[in-house]
C-alpha cells in the first residue's frame, strides 16, 4: 500500500490544487482541487487523456505555470531529504529556495527532446550547465561530471560524445542527454511529462529501463505523467487518475490497473486495442461509464484496500463490497 | 499503362478479382539512400494490412509510392481499378486522375489534414467538385449521406475545423477520403494522435465502414497493439525492407525474425505482473 495516511514518508504532498486559465473566452478551471501523495523513493504515475490537468499539475510542482494560467488555490508541500520542508505555492517569486526547487531539488524531463535541448551548445556544455547553475565548482570538475552522468544514461564513446551537438543524436539518445541534465544535480523528485510519447516502442522501452533503473540506484523519487496505462503498468508504483482538472482514483498500480473501481479508470482500461478479441468491437469509454457520474466533483474517499475514489457516497459501498 | 491498351486483358500473373493490390520490388531512394528497398506484397479485397516499424523504416514512402504521391523509382504496383488491372507506377499525372477517385488517404494529424479557412460542407464537397461529381444539390446530399457516416450532426456543415475536437475532426478526414467512395484507403497513423477513448471510437467507425462499404486498408502504424486489433496481415519494416509478413495472429504469437521479435518485446503490457523485457538490438544482430 502507498500513498495513503499518516505514516507514508510523502517527499510531495498537494492538496486541493485548483489552477485557472483566464482568456478571452472566459475562465477554464484547469485544475479544481487536485491532491495526492508523491511517497518518497517510489515512482508515481499521473495519466489521463488529453486536458486532464496532468502536465498542468506538473508544472505547478515546479512553479512554471505561465499566464494567463494562475494558481487560485491550494498547497504543495514539499518534504526534501536533510532540509527544512516548505510550501511551493505560496513561494516568492525572489526566494531563493524557488530557485534551489527548479533543476536542483526537483528537475523535469519533457516529451520532446528537441526542444528541450538548445541547438547551439555541445551537449556537455548543455549538461555541466546543469551543473553549474546549482553548486560552485569548476568548469573543468562540471564537465568531468556530466560526462560521468551521460555515461550513466547509456551514451558510450563519451570522449567524442560530449563535444557533439543535439542534432547529431538521435531521438532516443537524446532524451538520454535530457535525462543527464535532469539528473546530474541528483534531485530529491523527477518529473517525467511524457517522456517518452515522442519515442518507437522500441526507444521507449530502452528509456523506461533506464529512468526506472537509476531510479532504483539514486533513490529519487519520480513522477511520471503519461496517457500509456502500458507505460504506467511498467513503470509505477502507485497511480493517480485524472480527468477533466480532477483526481478518481488513486492507488497501487495493481489495484489501479487490475481492480480498477472508479468507472472511469475501467473505461480507460478497455479501450485500449490489444485487450480485446480481434476484430471485435472497442469498448469506449462513454459504453463502460454508462449512467455512472464521472463529472461531479464527488469527495476522495479512502477505501478499505488503501485506495482513494472519488464517488458518489452510496457508491462508495458497492466499490467496497466489489 | 496507355489508355490505348484494354486494362482488362492483362494483370499480374495469378492475381483473381480478389485482389486489390500487388506491389512486385519496389524502390525509392533519396539522395542514393534507399528508403524503400525491393518492396513486395500483395492485398485481398476488403482485408486490412497493416504495416508496421519503427520511424525511419520506410512505413509512410512506401504507401506514398504505392498512392503515386511520389514516384517510385522501380518497381510494378498493380491496381485493380473499376475499370481492370492497371501499372500506377510510371502512369501520367493526367491518367491518374479519374483513379484517384478509387484511392484515398486518411492522414494522422486531423488538425494539420483540414483547411482551416474552409467549412465542412467545403472540404467535404471539394471532392467531389474535383472530380466533377453530380450537381450543386446532389453534392450537398452526398455531403449529409457522408456526415452520417462518420457520425457527425448535419449541423456542422458551417462550421470550421477549429470547432471541432481532436476525434471529430478525424471523423472529417475519414468522410472527405470516404466521399468518393474509394475502394482502397491508406490509413497513415491516422489514430495515433488521439487519446485512447477517442482513438476506440475512430478504430470501431473504421471497422464499420470497412464492413459497410466494403473497404481495402492499407493501415500503417507504430503503434503494435492498434495493428493487432484491426489488421488481418502485417508487413514488419526494417530498414526499407520488409522483414516479415503473414496473418498478424501468427506474426504476434511467434515472430520468425529477429527485428519482429525486437519489435513485440518491446511492447509494454498495461497488466502490471507481465514485465517489460526488451529484447537487446545489439545481441540480436540489429
Amino acid at each position: 500500500m502507498a500513498g495513503q495516511g499518516a505514516s507514508v514518508d510523502a517527499v510531495l504532498k498537494v492538496q486541493h490544487l485548483a489552477v485557472d486559465f483566464k482568456t478571452d473566452t472566459g475562465l477554464t478551471h484547469a485544475l479544481m482541487g487536485v491532491g495526492f501523495e508523491a511517497p518518497r523513493g517510489k515512482v508515481t504515475a499521473i495519466v489521463g487523456e488529453s486536458g486532464s490537468g496532468k502536465s498542468v499539475t506538473a508544472n505547478c510542482i515546479m512553479r512554471i505555470i505561465q499566464p494567463p494560467g494562475q494558481i487560485v488555490g491550494g498547497t504543495i508541500d514539499f518534504a526534501p531529504k536533510g532540509m527544512e520542508p516548505f510550501e511551493i505555492v505560496s513561494l516568492r517569486s525572489k526566494d531563493p529556495r524557488l530557485q534551489e526547487l527548479r533543476g536542483g531539488l526537483i528537475s523535469m524531463v519533457f516529451q520532446e527532446p528537441m526542444t528541450a535541448l538548445s541547438p547551439v551548445y555541445k551537449v556537455g556544455n548543455q549538461v555541466a550547465e546543469a551543473i553549474l547553475c546549482h553548486r560552485k565548482v569548476s568548469r573543468q570538475l562540471a564537465w568531468r561530471e556530466a560526462a560521468e552522468m551521460l555515461e550513466r544514461v547509456g551514451i558510450d564513446d563519451i570522449d567524442r560524445r560530449i563535444q557533439m551537438y543535439p542534432f547529431e543524436f538521435s531521438g532516443g539518445m537524446r532524451q538520454r542527454v535530457v535525462i543527464a541534465m535532469a539528473l546530474v544535480c541528483n534531485p530529491e523528485v523527477l518529473i517525467c511529462d511524457e517522456p517518452t510519447t515522442a519515442l518507437d516502442v522500441t526507444i521507449q522501452a530502452e528509456i523506461l529501463t533506464l529512468i526506472k533503473d537509476l531510479q532504483r540506484e539514486l533513490g529519487n523519487s519520480v513522477i511520471f505523467i503519461t496517457h500509456d496505462l502500458g507505460v504506467v503498468a511498467q513503470i509505477a508504483d502507485q497511480v493517480v487518475v485524472m480527468y477533466q482538472g480532477r483526481v478518481l482514483e488513486i492507488g497501487t498500480v495493481r489495484q489501479v490497473l487490475k481492480e480498477p473501481v472508479h468507472p472511469y479508470t475501467r473505461g480507460l482500461l478497455a479501450a485500449i486495442p490489444g485487450l480485446a478479441p480481434r476484430g471485435e468491437r472497442l469498448a469506449t469509454i462513454s459504453t463502460v461509464v454508462g449512467d455512472a457520474d464521472i463529472t461531479t466533483p464527488f469527495p476522495m474517499r479512502t477505501l478499505a484496500d488503501g485506495r482513494q475514489v472519488s464517488l458518489p457516497p452510496d457508491q462508495v459501498g458497492e466499490a467496497q463490497r466489489a | 499503362m496507355s489508355e490505348a491498351l484494354p486494362a482488362t486483358e492483362v494483370g499480374p500473373p495469378e492475381a483473381d478479382d480478389d485482389t486489390m493490390l500487388v506491389v512486385t520490388g519496389l524502390s525509392r531512394y533519396f539522395d542514393g539512400v534507399p528508403a524503400v528497398e525491393d518492396v513486395s506484397f500483395d492485398v485481398r479485397r476488403s482485408e486490412t494490412l497493416g504495416i508496421v516499424g519503427e520511424s525511419g523504416s520506410g512505413k509512410t514512402t512506401l504507401v506514398r509510392c504505392v498512392l503515386r504521391a511520389i514516384d517510385p523509382d522501380a518497381g510494378v504496383v498493380w491496381f485493380n481499378s473499376v475499370g481492370g488491372w492497371v501499372q500506377l507506377q510510371d502512369m501520367a499525372a493526367k491518367s491518374l486522375i479519374p483513379l484517384r477517385r478509387e484511392m484515398q488517404m486518411i492522414f494522422q494529424d486531423p488538425f494539420a489534414s483540414l483547411n482551416p479557412r474552409m467549412t465542412v460542407r467545403e472540404i467535404l464537397e471539394e471532392p467531389l467538385i474535383i472530380h466533377k461529381v453530380g450537381d450543386r444539390s446532389k453534392r450537398l446530399d452526398t455531403v449529409i449521406e457522408m456526415l452520417n457516416l462518420v457520425q457527425l450532426d448535419s449541423d456542422s456543415l458551417t462550421r470550421y475545423p477549429h470547432a471541432f475536437s481532436g476525434g471529430q475532426r478525424q471523423r472529417i478526414g475519414i468522410a472527405r477520403a470516404l466521399i468518393l467512395r474509394p475502394n482502397l484507403v491508406v490509413c497513415d497513423e491516422s489514430v495515433s494522435a488521439l487519446d485512447v477513448s477517442v482513438q476506440a471510437q475512430i478504430i470501431n467507425l473504421l471497422e464499420e465502414l470497412q464492413t459497410e462499404l466494403g473497404l481495402t486498408y492499407l493501415f500503417v502504424a507504430h503503434d503494435l497493439s492498434v495493428v493487432q486489433h484491426i489488421c488481418d496481415r502485417v508487413l514488419v519494416m526494417h530498414r526499407g525492407r520488409v522483414v516479415e509478413s503473414g496473418p498478424v495472429d501468427d506474426i504476434f504469437a511467434s515472430p520468425q525474425e529477429n527485428y519482429t521479435k525486437l519489435l513485440l518485446s518491446a511492447i509494454p503490457s498495461p497488466d502490471p505482473d507481465i514485465r517489460l523485457q526488451p529484447l537487446d538490438r545489439r545481441e540480436l544482430g540489429l
